[in-house]
């Protein structure tokens, strides 16, 4: 299979295919921080997370084409307008469900599988009644398009450059936050021993909600970043949760470094295996050996230790 | 002279724990009498097979009130161990459609014609126990069996449970889906298995054949139910509650929580490997469509409305959910998602224990007490102080 090609020519399909699997470890990671969060801090599995983050999409779709027609002078930089924004939408709606919805099941967490499922059944068929059953692109300001020519045979689509640059950033934010703010001090003492948070004056619903809502408003940002790189579609989200919860679970839930690593490992042996195999038997073969390895280390990569 | 407390415990215990109660007994009686009866009196055959369809799936919800309402085993991937049971028997009628005669323009004559259009000269060695009728009718409920025996022996032995093991479950549905969707010249890719004809020379096509098919099936059902209704009455079924509520207060008395959960996920993926076969046998093919993450979560909220502390819940709420959803779809197309996802807040939310939750709860007591007082016009009630302390 391999004697084919020359040695070079080796390394640079393993150089692209390498740079394939970074972008997907960059979605992925995205949708997973929020996740993760969410699930670290208050068990609950949020099986409406890619709809968030299909609303992430579209508010950028909405924004790209405002920005087109009637402010033609932001479009090359209307992408950073439009992840705050999507932001700003898929956080306030996740405080929303939270407060209406979550906060009434964290006893229950099985049944919070269920509602959220049903929620995602809602916000799918709302974004299919608004803006249609076909899949909507956004177009690139010019300076997205492109690529950068590394060597002879290695070049680098400079969209996938950008999305990788935002997910750094993102994730650095969200380390920063969690560990160097008061707020994700508070975070992190209600993550380890709920009561004695309450107990010491913490706020405890407060930081559900709030935790709730940036889980929610990173995946709109994942969103807002997966249009750069593919188009969007009412079911688009669904496509994509079953890959990220098994990354947070992987990872070892409540971990940040977990969840990196997992999402790193997952996507690149995704990425590589498809130049040897359909896409769709690398998916398998990749979510299989996940399940396998949960099944004998069901903690997960990393594990935090925590008081329940 | 016996001691009369202990005459008194033992015939309280004989009483108190029956197989079935008399109200048990007569929701079975009804539930009998509308499958077997009213349906069959009422209903076109083209409806008919329709009721028989969603039964199919009454047998997943079955599954699920064991495994999830009394175990506490929640599993999002039923729709695996449904798929392949249907698998199972669509490969046996698949094999006996494609006979040399059948297919002779082939260029390999006496293989299903998917695997003709992909290139595959012979039959694979997992086709083949699939030509024999009373092996196919094992292996479709052994295979699913023996797989969740594997997944969920690695899992609970590692105290694996609760959202971990439900996310696995999904898991592995998205994995079996893309696999089938995948290996085409195998499984028939996305279309799954089309084009069935007969059982063992019988023509399940015609219009009888699908009137006693629903017989069968709503016969097997019946028989499910009961064997349902004895694993939860027998000490296991005490056991799996007791698990569910306290899991390490019986791992300290001595139990095996494993094997008992083990048990429990086991016997609901055999029910769904039946309920997968007979939808095989009464729809006439089977595709992935049945398998992954959407009908597996879906055949979930079947048990949640009915109750899932409820055997003819569950059953009731599949006939109900699949009856709305066919007549909201056929109306209001874009209204019946919104309609499901409200369905599935509002049954979690406000309605833990579902119809069967209501009916005890709100109409029951009402009844008993409308039937005392038309029963005892003046207040004879047989003063509590007797009564042995609990």
């Amino acid at each position: 299979m391999l004697g084919d090609y020359s040695l070079g020519d080796l390394g640079a399909i393993f150089a692209m295919q390498g740079f394939a699997g970074l972008i997907l470890f960059s979605v992925y990671l995205l949708m997973a921080l929020g996740l993760a969060i969410i699930f670290g801090q208050m068990g609950v599995i949020n099986m409406a997370h890619g709809e968030f983050m299909i609303l992430g999409a579209y508010v950028t779709y909405l924004c790209s084409t405002f920005c087109q027609t009637y402010l033609p002078a932001l479009f090359p930089i209307y992408f950073f307008i439009a992840m705050g924004l999507a932001f700003l939408a898929s956080g306030a709606l996740g405080m929303l469900v939270e407060w209406g919805l979550i906060r009434f099941l964290y006893k229950r967490p099985l049944d919070t599988l269920l509602a959220t499922w049903g929620l995602s059944l809602i916000l799918q068929q709302a974004y299919r009644s608004i803006f249609g059953a076909r899949e909507v692109g956004v177009e690139l300001p010019s300076w997205l398009i492109g690529s950068v020519q590394v060597t002879d045979t290695i070049e680098i689509p400079i969209n996938g450059l950008f999305v990788m640059a935002v997910t750094i950033l993102i994730t650095v934010c969200v380390a920063l936050l969690i560990f160097r703010s008061r707020f994700g001090q508070q975070v992190r003492a209600v993550m380890s021993n709920r009561a004695m948070a309450g107990a010491v004056g913490i706020d405890t619903e407060k930081v559900d909600r709030y935790t709730f809502g940036l889980g929610c408003g990173i995946a709109g940002i994942a969103g807002s970043a997966f249009t750069m790189i593919g188009s969007t579609g009412p079911t688009s989200g669904q496509l994509y949760i079953v890959d990220t919860f098994l990354i947070v679970v992987f990872g070892g839930a409540a971990s940040l470094l977990g969840t990196i690593a997992s999402a790193f490992s997952i996507s690149q042996t995704q990425s590589t295996l498809e130049f040897f195999l359909s896409g769709s038997m690398a998916k398998v073969i990749t979510l299989l050996a996940v399940v396998g390895i949960l099944m004998l280390r069901p903690q997960g990569l990393f594990t935090l230790k925590v008081r329940r | 002279m016996t001691n009369p407390v202990q005459t008194l415990t033992k015939s309280v215990t004989v009483n108190d724990n029956p197989f079935m109660k008399p109200v048990e007994w007569l929701s079975l009686f009804l539930l009998a009498g509308v499958i077997l009866v009213v349906l069959p009196l009422m209903l076109d055959g083209f409806r008919l097979n329709l009721v028989g369809k969603y039964l199919t799936y009454a047998f997943v919800a079955l599954g699920l009130v064991i495994c999830w309402g009394y175990a506490g085993i929640l599993s999002l991937g039923q729709g695996v161990f449904f798929g392949l049971g249907g698998y199972g028997m669509a490969m046996y009628l698949k094999l006996e459609a494609s006979s040399i005669e059948n297919t002779k323009i082939q260029s390999t004559p006496g293989i299903p014609d998917f695997m003709d259009w992909n290139q595959i000269t012979a039959l694979p060695w997992f086709w083949q126990p699939f030509k024999s009728l009373p092996l196919t009718i094992v292996l479709a409920v052994a295979v699913p069996v023996l797989f969740a025996m594997l997944i969920s022996f690695a899992m609970f032995k590692r105290r694996v449970g609760g959202t971990y093991f439900a996310i696995i479950t999904q898991a592995i549905a998205a994995i079996l889906t893309i696999l089938i969707v995948g290996q085409q010249g195998y499984t028939g890719g996305i279309n799954g298995i089309t084009d069935l004809r007969t059982l063992h020379g019988w023509d399940i096509r015609t219009d009888s054949a699908k009137f006693i098919l629903y017989f069968v099936n709503g016969g097997l059902l019946i028989a499910c139910i009961l064997a349902a209704q004895y694993v939860k009455k027998s000490k296991l079924g005490r056991i799996l509650v007791a698990m569910r509520d306290k899991e390490d207060r019986v791992r300290f008395s001595g139990y095996s929580v494993a094997g008992f959960k083990v048990f429990a996920f086991c016997f609901a993926a055999g029910l769904a490997a039946i309920g997968g076969a007979m939808f095989t046998l009464q729809v006439g093919f089977m595709s992935p469509s049945f398998v992954g993450i959407v009908p597996s979560i879906e055949m979930v909220i079947y048990a949640a409305v009915g109750g899932r502390l409820s055997l003819f819940g569950a059953v009731w709420g599949t006939l109900l959910v699949n009856w709305a959803k066919t007549s909201f779809s056929e109306s209001f197309p874009d209204l019946w998602l919104f309609g499901l996802g409200a369905l599935f807040i509002a049954v979690v939310l406000a309605f833990p224990n579902g119809l069967a939750g209501i009916w005890r709860e709100h109409i029951e007591p009402r009844l008993t007490r409308r039937a005392k007082s038309l029963q005892a016009p003046e207040p004879a009630i047989v003063p509590p102080h007797g009564a042995p302390a609990e």
